[in-house]
């Protein structure tokens, strides 16, 4: 499948602020799964970008815009060729054993309510695939899956699992958390959701939008594997891997000292008719 | 060196100056309150006292109308008020804090005269004081300026720390002769000066006084004291350190020395020095011809601007 | 517990050689004359403004430790034998971290558990595979250690992240030499001010690039940080610049500092700020003490953070206890300072024997410093000790154990004249492209109270001056 993807952000300033170094994480990675056709980074303002890749094997931009100015805008667009590999993850880039991504973080906190969520998950088996599953299954059928800020601030796993519903972001730290918890190395993605029935796809998923955020958690035999826990479904040819980290702190598309965001995002297949699946998120 | 830096010196200095200033002024206004009104002693001299200072709506959102201002809250509002910026205790306070923040750009003689005095200033009691603990605390805080003054002269480099310091203090100082001025004008008038009688000398003497230049002012016109002649040894007369032609001289000498040390100048330089030209080139005829209290409130303003006009070339 | 060996005094009431001079001295003295020198101290401790803030204590902002007027001394034999056990610990340490961050052999070896490297919070994933200037990660570190005997020096504790504590060894010897100057004719004392020195060309030494004079700025957090009296006063020891996290941008990056006369590139930044204020694009986003951008000229190579980001991982209180290990690994040496025995409570045989013998043993938090969170179990009561066990079982992995030494004693002016007090000693070593350089000494810290075996400043522990002498 192909698909074509826009993504705008607008960061706003202090008016008259100067050198303001801002960090972009938003050049996808081409792995068996997805391969990119053409890519391009766009911006308001003149400056050098070099990329640099984080720890976790991302690309990523730092730059400075020197100002004075009271925002950016930056623009991701390009194009992406993916084929469904059933969510099983070969050729990505890892830059850490898979032991790394038991690590908690703030925002994947094993608190006890997530603990005792995790432990009523467990089977009494020793079959990790078997396990996340049953995580997966369980996770889809406590927490509702929430329209709204793809990638804003998303919920802690503790927040979403209290809340009893959370956006893509938030059911992807419950997931990573609790698989942890159970021994099982898991980590946050971000990235892009094409619509699956291009007449039927807006309708569908109006307010959700393009930009999602799943999990992958580890299983011995047979490597990365992805679970999209808001949807009950595991990776298929209309995802499009932007960045892996620890949580959705590590995968942010813009991190700088500025105030404000917006963000526009757009996927679409680019074979079928012009559809877009869009979202607008502030935070 | 840092912009930061010179930004805390500049401020440090002026916080010392506006400390010793208030301190003048609390004197003069205790001084004159009394003194009988028919020699010049008036009711409303604490109201004059917080307008000099510049903290007028301060001063009436906490204690009403100014000219019901009382004696024991206008001292405590001035002097050790938290909630006024610029009491005298808050003044120590920000120097102190900002001593810190550069301790590194002071010599140890500047420190330990800012240290002690804020060590010092715990000593005092945190109520109202009586007429000799207070006057006991304006003494204390005239000679922590002096001190202080004395200590960045003697000790430090002449470099850019060193001309930073001293534009604040003179631009402060300058500043607040120029409030001095901007209360009282209406006494320098000449319209008043038919009445030429003891109302009017106590009144003189005591601007004379709030800048300490009664002594001195018979010594540089061998004369009885006159409004215009008070007007101009506080104005152009480059003799008298608090006068605004001496600030003036001090801080475009102190400003040129930076753009030659750094090889470039902006527009502090030329606006320090064209305000020095226009106190060099006036008389006081001619400055109440014109208009005096049209000319000092220019003064005040354009001094604000060079202010601000350093704070964007250098400290930022 | 077991009696505490005096540096000053044997068993036997007769005085060690080389505090024979010390000690004449000290009894000849009459005592009036002793508390007016210990005022004195006081007086020029407060006047010069050296405090600290003790986290949690309202209205005492500034406070200052107690300064003891009697020094410690150390022969030049027991400094020999420090000195290098120091060197190859911090030896061993540099090759350690480079190592986390690189090819793991440590890991892989089996030598030390992965879980203690990759769930340890003070791991930082964003130094992985990064080189840093000179593969030198520890410029600047201290490490803690206790006496039990004549013979034995125990490592225990290593600082490896931001230590501090120098300014007072510096301004201990100045307060000594200007108040007992005769003490010191009477004494072969090994200089210490030779330490900014020291400091300055080890900064130096580790610029990224040769070619021009590297330019070198102390990172504060700021005034209101406990250590900003030492913050300032290195910066005034070395004549370089004291910034904080604002003075600094980063554009393409490089690292400039604002000045007066516009930017000026920084090459070499001695920061007192922990890593998670660093950047916060990179670390906690929060963080208005920090330099966005930061990392990304790091990263670059193009400016040297001292010490490098991610040295934590070496020096919490759960790797201490694989020291020895991780020295043989890397040098092929035996430790020539021993590690104390330490039970790591994440074990459950240790756990079990941890909870078996807590009236004995000292337990601390793998995270802890400045002894908060600690239990000394033979100071503590029932109720104490009853409740740090229900702590200690919810979370074993977060505490180790340790026998309680008997830390040595020193002379110390108390109230009622001089007594034996116990006391640790904490030396710099400091690491540069060119070689290691350690003053000698360091700094001796004192508990104050009688029998009182903690020592750190927060908990109202005192310092001396160190004298090693000379011959």
């Amino acid at each position: 499948m192909r698909i074509r993807i826009r993504h705008e952000i607008t960061q706003r300033f202090d008016p008259g602020s100067r050198n303001m170094a801002v960090t972009v994480r938003l050049t996808p990675r081409s792995h068996e799964g997805q391969f990119i056709l053409r890519w391009t980074l766009d911006l308001n303002s003149d400056c050098r970008l070099a990329a640099q890749e984080d720890a976790f094997g991302n690309l990523c931009h730092t730059f400075s815009v020197d100002g004075p100015t009271d925002h950016l805008s930056v623009v991701a667009e390009g194009e992406v060729e993916t084929q469904d590999t059933t969510g099983v993850m070969h050729g990505t880039v890892e830059r850490f054993p898979p032991s790394l991504f038991l690590r908690q973080t703030d925002l994947t906190e094993a608190t006890p309510a997530v603990v005792a969520f995790a432990e009523g998950a467990r089977l009494t088996e020793d079959d990790p695939l078997g396990q996340l599953h049953a995580l997966m299954v369980a996770l889809h059928e406590t927490v509702e899956e929430q329209e709204g800020p793809a990638l804003g601030g998303p919920l802690s796993a503790h927040a979403a699992l209290e809340a009893g519903k959370a956006c893509s972001g938030g059911i992807a730290h419950l997931f990573t958390a609790a698989a942890r918890h159970l021994g099982l190395p898991a980590r946050h993605i971000s990235g892009y959701l094409a619509p699956e029935d291009p007449e039927e796809g807006e309708a569908k998923r109006e307010g959700v939008g393009a930009a999602r955020h799943w999990a992958e958690a580890y299983a011995p035999k047979y490597g990365w594997i992805s679970f999209d826990a808001g949807r009950n479904l595991c990776g298929t040819e209309h995802y499009v891997r932007l960045a892996v980290a620890l949580d959705a702190m590590g995968v942010a598309p813009l991190r700088s000292a500025g105030l404000e965001v917006e963000e526009q995002v757009s996927a679409l297949d680019s074979r079928g008719p012009q559809k877009l699946a869009q979202a607008q998120s502030q935070n | 060196m840092l912009s930061r830096t010179a930004d805390n010196l500049y401020w440090l200095t002026r916080y010392v100056e506006r400390a010793d200033c208030l301190a003048r002024i609390l004197d003069v206004s205790q001084r004159l309150s009394y003194t009988p009104v028919t020699y010049g002693g008036s009711t409303n001299e604490w109201a004059s006292a917080v307008l000099t200072a510049g903290c007028e709506d301060e001063f009436v959102a906490r204690y009403g109308p100014l000219e019901d201002a009382k004696e024991e809250d206008v001292v405590s509002f001035l002097a050790f008020s938290p909630e006024n910026s610029s009491s005298i205790r808050n003044c120590f306070e920000v120097a102190r804090t900002n001593a810190r923040s550069v301790r590194t750009a002071l010599t140890s003689e500047m420190w330990d005269v800012i240290n002690s005095a804020w060590i010092e200033l715990q000593s005092f009691p945190n109520r109202a004081l009586t007429r000799d603990e207070l006057s006991r605390f304006l003494a204390f805080v005239k000679e922590t300026s002096l001190r202080f003054d004395g200590a960045t002269f003697r000790t430090m480099l002449r470099n850019d720390a060193y001309w930073f310091a001293r534009s604040g203090a003179q631009l402060e100082r300058a500043d607040n002769t120029a409030r001095i001025l901007d209360v009282k004008y209406h006494v320098l008038l000449p319209e008043k000066e038919h009445v030429g009688g003891p109302l009017d000398y106590f009144q003189w003497a005591s601007i004379l006084r709030s800048v300490s230049a009664l002594t001195a002012f018979h010594w540089v016109y061998r004369d009885s004291v006159k409004p215009w002649l008070v007007a101009d040894l506080l104005i152009l007369n480059r003799q008298m350190p608090r006068s605004l032609a001496a600030c003036y001289e001090q801080l475009a000498r102190n400003l040129d020395d930076i753009a030659s040390a750094y090889g470039r100048q902006g527009p502090s330089q030329r606006l320090a020095r064209s305000m020095q030209a226009r106190l060099t080139n006036r008389t006081i005829d001619d400055i109440f011809q014109h208009g005096l209290h049209e000319f000092i409130s220019e003064f005040i303003s354009d001094n604000n601007k060079l202010g601000a006009e350093i704070t964007e070339q250098y400290l930022t | 517990m077991p009696h505490a060996f005096d540096e000053m005094s044997s068993t036997d009431g007769s005085v060690r050689p080389a505090y024979e001079t010390l000690q004449r001295w000290l009894a000849s003295v009459p005592q009036d004359v002793l508390d007016h020198r210990r005022k004195e101290a006081e007086f020029i401790f407060r006047r010069i403004g050296i405090t600290f803030a003790v986290y949690g204590e309202q209205n005492a902002q500034e406070r200052l430790i107690p300064f003891d007027i009697v020094p410690r001394i150390i022969t030049k034999d027991e400094w020999g034998t420090l000195s290098k056990g120091l060197e190859q610990r911090v030896k061993a340490l540099n090759m350690y971290i480079a190592d986390v961050y690189a090819k793991r052999e440590v890991l892989k070896a089996g030598v030390v558990p992965e879980n203690l490297v990759y769930q340890n919070p003070a791991f930082r994933p964003e130094m992985n595979g990064q080189r840093v200037p000179h593969d030198l990660y520890v410029h600047i570190a201290g490490i803690d250690i206790v006496r039990t005997d004549p013979d034995t020096f125990y490592v225990l504790e290593d600082n490896a992240r931001t230590p501090s504590g120098v300014s007072y060894m510096l301004e201990n010897r100045e307060i000594m030499l200007r108040l007992f100057p005769e003490l010191f004719s009477m004494h072969k004392v090994a200089p210490v001010d030779k330490y900014g020195d020291d400091l300055l060309a080890t900064l130096r030494s580790l610029a990224p690039h040769g070619g021009h004079e590297p330019n070198v700025a102390i990172l504060t957090p700021g005034i209101y940080n406990s250590a900003y009296y030492e913050h300032s006063f290195l910066a005034d020891k070395l004549g370089v610049d004291l910034v904080e996290g604002r003075d600094l941008f980063v554009k393409d990056a490089v690292v400039y500092m604002r000045t007066t006369e516009g930017p000026k590139r920084v090459d070499v930044i001695y920061r007192r700020l922990d890593d998670d204020f660093l950047d916060p694009l990179v670390f906690r986003r929060d963080s208005q003490l920090g330099v966005p951008g930061l990392m990304s000229a790091y990263h670059a190579g193009n400016v040297t953070l001292t010490n490098a980001v991610g040295t934590g991982v070496a020096d919490d209180k759960a790797v201490y206890s694989y020291m020895p290990d991780i020295i043989r690994f890397y040098l092929g040496e035996e430790p020539l300072l021993p590690n104390v025995p330490t039970w790591r409570c994440r074990e459950p045989d240790h756990l079990k024997y941890v909870l078996e013998h807590l009236p004995e043993l000292v337990v601390k938090e793998v995270h802890g410093s400045g002894g908060y969170g600690m239990l000394v179990g033979p100071a503590s009561d029932k109720a104490q000790i009853e409740k740090f066990r229900a702590k200690l079982v919810a979370d074993p992995a977060n505490f180790i154990a340790q026998p309680t030494l008997a830390l040595s004693t020193c002379p110390t002016m108390v109230e009622k004249g001089v007594a034996p007090r116990h006391v640790d000693l904490r030396p710099f070593i400091l690491s540069g492209s060119d070689k290691v350089r350690i003053v000698p000494g360091g700094l001796t810290r004192v508990a104050m109270k009688e029998g009182s075996l903690v020592v750190n400043s927060s908990q109202g522990g005192g310092t001396k001056d160190t004298w090693v002498l000379d011959a």
